[in-house]
């Protein structure tokens, strides 16, 4: 831009003009920079082929669909059938977004709209401080508190509520719901933060438009706010479902690591997240179980792609929406904010 | 039921006004619920962690005895504090040069969209697949020996890189166009646009971003157990198996032996107060920002 504005004088170099050596540092500076954000997209393809490729052996011997659909996973017979880790990724999964997700946009909507203006900072950065712990530290609460202090309110639960679906039996120590509820707390940061920006993007003239016609606070929330900001906080929730499923130490201590699809949310089940951490040591000398592991992470990567594809495509589109002409509004929170967030 | 302007401009009814006095309770219900195990994590932390800080935590090695004295955890403070060094001396310069990329040179152009977009890929992979891909590749094949401290450096900042990357971005976008524009009409050139006026104007928030991705690295577990495994001893040689805080914590909470579970609590406190500080500096470099 800048660079050979100035004119040349016929006589010669203008003063302006730089030297020879001066005018190649530009290119080579925006050459240096572009080849390290190449860089970055050659690692991550290389990665995923190599995933592939390793995966390759245990997927031709199972076969793709049958690797993933098939319940049975018996390393010691070389069956690998992932079904009853895929189940226990999406139930305890289901059961964060369950609990978390109403709680987060609750916490969301509160300190946005409702609390007053000199809790505002202190709540937010409470909220934030349960994603700087590690989730290694969630799943020794979990162990240790969790599991023995809520295990007699969950044997309560499953027999006075035997009715419900997947409700019922005897409560094992670890089970899908203590991983969901400690999956629960962990996603309520990132699906917080990301909902409170998404709801900041809501045009002031819309709520004091309902203010003024005589809406009560709620009914400004309910008329004005949600509507508008529906899409981003469904983003927000996917982002924390992509989180849910790609979490493995927290949910590796406590879901019970049982290679089974169990019937109810009190039994114990295992996730894929979880076997990889847990199997891939004696998996080192059989190509076949580390293929295996390999392609489980690999089921993994592919469903947190999606889920993440679709979420920040939601994200970015309501947040970008209010802008208009404005500078690109980028979703702080997924990079800020959260940054401490976890899933270990 | 939806609310018509008429039944709006009309007083508020006593059902109304009931609903609006209940669903405020319940958003503050929820708030409440939400801090409820922040509370809960951070007393036990303090009540059976301080038990645990037994004297020779700091300063002693894990001894490995099941049963007798467990030993401290300086192996594991200090092999943190190694492998997250090298995560960000990666990860802070490559993600800062990637977001500049993205802002001073590819703006809107087709290869800076999918640098952005696979930067927000990265985001969402789980920290294990970026452990798993180490391990594949540099583990499994042995180069520079199996389990060692560089390649659990390499799988943290793997996931540290787009922390980086998003949040320089941010910062880098804040910086006035007119800062550039003035310098340019003087003469000077892109490279030391950026060099001296970008960066500088940038950089608490740079910092602040960069931190907060250490801060992120540091409570990982999933990268490191593939990468650079554990071991008892003290070593400040990255191209060996190194302990880490993280794992150390993993192995002792399956342990049938009190003194390390405590030793666990106590790992744990230490590693978020680690991480609060981080978190902590992270904020107050922010405060110095001019531009935010």
């Amino acid at each position: 831009m800048g660079a050979g504005a100035a004119r040349t004088t016929p006589a010669g170099r203008s003063s302006f003009e730089r030297s020879a050596a001066a005018r190649r540092a530009d290119p080579l500076f925006r050459g240096g920079l572009t080849a390290v954000s190449a860089l970055v997209l050659v690692i991550l393809g290389f990665f995923f082929v190599f995933l592939i490729v390793k995966a390759r052996p245990a997927l031709a011997e199972q076969g793709v669909l049958s690797f993933v659909f098939s319940n049975d996973w018996n390393p010691s017979k070389d069956v690998f059938g992932a079904w009853p880790l895929l189940a226990g990724t999406l139930i305890t999964s289901a059961i964060a977004m369950v609990i978390g997700v109403p709680i987060a946009v609750a916490t969301a909507l509160f300190i946005t709209e409702l609390s007053p203006h000199r809790l505002r900072q202190p709540l937010t950065i409470l909220v934030e401080l349960l994603a700087a712990v590690p989730s290694v530290v969630y799943g020794l609460w979990g162990v240790f508190v969790l599991i023995p202090k809520l295990r007699g309110t969950e044997q309560n639960f499953s027999d006075s509520l035997s009715f419900l679906p997947f409700v019922g039996g005897s409560v094992a120590g670890p089970n899908y719901f203590i991983a969901g509820l400690l999956l629960a707390i962990m996603i309520l940061p990132i699906v917080s933060a990301i909902s409170r920006e998404v709801i900041a993007t809501v045009p002031v003239e819309h709520k004091e438009a309902a203010l003024a016609l005589g809406a009560t606070r709620w009914e400004m929330i309910r008329i004005a706010v949600l509507p508008y900001s529906r899409s981003g906080i469904t983003g927000a929730a996917l982002l924390g479902l992509g989180r849910a499923v790609g979490e493995t130490i927290a949910v590796v201590l406590v879901i019970g690591n049982a290679t089974q699809v169990g019937e109810h949310i009190f039994d114990q089940g295992y996730s894929l997240a979880a076997v990889v951490a847990n199997e891939f040591g004696e998996a080192a000398n059989d190509p076949l179980h580390s293929g295996a592991l390999i392609a489980a992470g690999l089921l993994l990567f592919i469903l947190t792609l999606g889920i993440n594809g679709i979420a920040r495509a939601l994200v970015v589109r309501a947040e970008r929406r209010q802008s208009g002409t404005g500078p690109t509004p980028e979703p702080v929170g997924v990079a800020g904010m959260s940054a401490t967030g976890g899933a270990a | 039921m939806s609310t018509s302007a008429q039944t709006l401009l009309a007083p508020a009814s006593g059902r109304r006004r009931t609903t609006d006095r209940v669903m405020r309770g319940v958003l503050a219900l929820g708030t409440l619920v939400a801090l409820i195990p922040l509370v809960l994590v951070i007393y036990y932390l303090f009540a059976r962690g301080l038990k645990g800080m037994s004297a020779g935590f700091f300063t002693s090695d894990p001894t490995g005895s099941f049963l007798g004295e467990p030993g401290g955890v300086k192996s594991a403070i200090l092999g943190t504090l190694e492998i997250v060094a090298l995560a960000a001396a990666i990860a802070i310069p490559i993600g800062i040069g990637v977001a500049l990329y993205l802002v001073e040179f590819g703006k809107k152009g087709l290869f800076a969209q999918i640098v952005r977009y696979f930067v927000d890929v990265m985001t969402g992979v789980p920290s294990i697949v970026f452990g798993l891909f180490i391990y594949i590749t540099l583990v499994t094949s042995g180069i520079g020996g199996s389990f060692t401290g560089w390649k659990g450096s390499l799988a943290l900042a793997l996931l540290m890189l787009p922390v980086v990357t998003r949040s320089a971005e941010v910062v880098l976008n804040l910086v006035p166009e007119a800062l550039r524009e003035a310098a340019l009409a003087l003469g000077v050139p892109r490279w030391k646009v950026t060099l001296k006026i970008v960066l500088p104007t940038a950089l608490p928030g740079l910092i602040t971003g960069s931190l907060l991705a250490v801060a992120r690295g540091m409570g990982e577990t999933a990268p490191l157990l593939f990468t650079s495994a554990s071991v008892f001893g003290t070593t400040y040689n990255l191209g060996e198996r190194m302990n880490s805080l993280p794992v150390q914590i993993f192995q002792d909470i399956s342990q049938p032996n009190d003194a390390i579970v405590n030793r666990a609590w106590a790992s744990a406190l230490t590693l978020v107060l680690l991480i609060l500080a981080i978190t902590l500096i992270a904020r107050l470099a922010a405060r110095r920002s001019a531009i935010t």
